[in-house]
């Protein structure tokens, strides 16, 4: 809840207070080591990954930048990885819809009639969330696979007599994605739809708005700026998961995370995978910016 | 004025916390079942658990995944609550800028910090793999989730507290000390509490960090379930789920999910 509520929230008027020097001394007394260490070890190996990008390897198998060019970003964007780039986003894309879908109405109802149990409700939905993510996705495995759980109780109410298959299918991927980042989408959407003031939705009605009216022309509108939050925060991990479309996807599910995978654990072509993930952090980053401008535009609407 | 929820609605949010949990009472279910095999369910046995006590590998694993928790809980815990603290009380110049730094690792994808780390220790240190390193990669996605815990309860923190501490002499630091530092404390363990959980289920960044020697349970579990599925790994992932629920549930309980407000004086709602 705080997460999004502070990523939402407008940024520290900055440098516009002048603070006195010993508390700003204190404030880098504070804040530089957490900073230090991120600028090292988060900041710092991001920005080696774009030099790498640039390089190339030597026959000696080191990777070099005596002919920095664009080659590893030519390799990259070969024709035999588009496929993986469509599925990424594909399967990003649908997630996204389909969590937004299954979450709203659910964050609509905790919001008006969760009552009491409202905190409760909210940390239920986080709990799997917190509980790893490799083991949901492999109970998945045995809910899905062809003498798994659901074919099992399909077959045995005589639905299907031989049984189907749902595991390393596109089904499986989407449905592990949703399942896992659920709980992004409906926290957002929450936060919003319980800011929403309720005298507008009933100043619609008492305008002889119907039910879906004024939901359709109050709530959904107001409630815009959670609605793309939470596609945001969705789509990031979405698009770069590498576990369920592994897991889920089986061998022939290739996603960008999966190509980076095998090119850093097989091979030694560092300039290629930086290339790729170079290209992966391009993508959400640009989702990022343009979200947050829409974000803010909502806001200040 | 809320009204009545409409039967379908309610019924919808019903169904979604069974999807929520189902995939976990499964495989809870399951971890008690006869069958070696794990397809269909057999009978009820206990012989899973005790087994895994027998079993060196896993052992092994489960003291490399505590000694790094352990590090990435401290490391973190010391640099967010530094961060969080200063967020929230003092004014400076660059804090919007600070604020996005702890907001970018947490939609950063977590294979683009695996192979940044490992390309940042293998081209400039040489170094292939180990436990530190891991437990250098495991603090820095941490901090950030201590960070904004403690941050939420310290900007929820009245000033006038401290204020009040130093009106009644005590030094700068003696009401940090005493004041400020003791009302914060719930948070700051919350935040422990989240690393935790996080350093201890984490894969894909500790998978290419991770050297000979330096398997984690989460990296044990995962090449497990490549070679097959067996009860063995459902009694695993049945005690870490049982293990980091309880730590979420401490967190819970000290108000992680939470910013409390603390009042000079309690105002009545």
């Amino acid at each position: 809840m705080d997460v999004v509520r502070s990523a939402s929230a407008p940024a520290r008027a900055e440098g516009s207070v002048r603070a006195p020097w010993a508390e700003r001394l204190a404030g880098a007394a504070f804040v530089l080591p957490g900073v230090a260490w991120l600028a090292i070890f988060f900041l710092f190996p991001l920005a080696i990954i774009v030099v790498v990008s640039f390089g190339s390897v030597d026959p000696a198998g080191h990777v070099t930048l005596a002919q920095p060019g664009l080659q590893s970003y030519a390799q990259a964007t070969r024709p035999e990885y588009l496929p993986a780039f469509a599925n990424s986003i594909r399967y990003a894309l649908i997630t996204t819809v389909l969590s937004l879908a299954i979450g709203y109405p659910v964050a609509y109802w905790i919001s008006r009639y969760g009552g009491e149990r409202k905190t409760l409700l909210l940390i239920l939905v986080m709990l799997p969330f917190w509980t790893s993510y490799l083991i949901r996705t492999y109970a998945w495995m045995i809910i899905l696979r062809d003498n798994g759980v659901l074919n099992s109780v399909l077959m045995a109410a005589g639905l299907t007599s031989d049984p189907i298959p749902l595991l390393n299918t596109d089904f499986s991927v989407v449905l592990g994605m949703t399942y896992g980042f659920l709980p992004f989408t409906i926290l957002p959407l929450y936060v919003s739809i319980d800011r929403l003031d309720r005298h507008l939705v009933e100043a619609g009605r008492d305008l002889y708005a119907s039910g879906s009216g004024a939901f359709l022309h109050v709530t959904l509108p107001l409630t815009m700026p959670g609605i793309v939050a939470a596609s945001l925060l969705t789509f990031i991990p979405a698009l770069g998961d590498y576990v369920t479309p592994d897991l889920l996807g089986g061998a022939q599910t290739t996603t960008i995370a999966k190509i980076i995978q095998v090119i850093f654990t097989s091979g030694r072509d560092w300039p290629d995978g930086s290339a790729l993930g170079f290209l992966l952090m391009a993508i959400t980053m640009a989702g990022t910016l343009l979200a947050l401008r829409t974000l803010r535009r909502e806001v200040l609407a | 004025m809320t009204g009545r929820p409409s039967r379908w609605l309610t019924g919808f949010t019903a169904l979604l916390y069974a999807f929520l949990f189902a995939p976990i009472v499964v495989l809870i279910v399951f971890s008690f079942n006869t069958s070696r095999r794990n397809f269909v369910w057999l009978g009820f046995t206990l012989d899973w658990y005790p087994k895994l006590f027998e079993n060196q590998q896993l052992l092994g694993a489960l003291a490399v995944t505590l000694q790094v928790a352990v590090i990435a809980v401290v490391g973190s815990t010391i640099l967010g609550t530094l961060l969080g603290l200063g967020l929230a009380r003092l004014r400076f110049r660059g804090a919007g800028a600070t604020e996005t730094l702890i907001l970018l690792p947490m939609v950063t994808p977590e294979i683009i910090m695996g192979i940044s780390l490992l390309i940042f220790f293998a081209q400039l240190f040489s170094l292939n793999g180990s436990l530190g390193q891991i437990a250098i990669a495991h603090i820095t996605f941490c901090i950030s989730y201590v960070a904004v815990t403690v941050r939420a309860r310290a900007a929820g923190m009245d000033p006038r507290l401290e204020e009040a501490a130093r009106d009644l002499g005590a030094s700068a630091f003696g009401a940090f000390r005493h004041v400020t530092l003791p009302l914060i404390a719930p948070a700051v363990a919350a935040g422990a509490m989240l690393a935790f959980a996080l350093s201890f289920d984490d894969l894909v960044v500790t998978a290419f960090n991770a050297g000979v020697g330096s398997t984690t349970l989460p990296i044990y579990i995962y090449s497990s379930i490549k070679f097959g599925v067996t009860p063995a790994i459902n009694a695993i992932s049945t005690i870490i789920v049982a293990v980091v629920s309880l730590a979420l549930f401490v967190a819970w309980r000290l108000g992680a999910f939470r910013s409390a407000k603390v009042r000079l004086v309690e105002e009545d709602a």
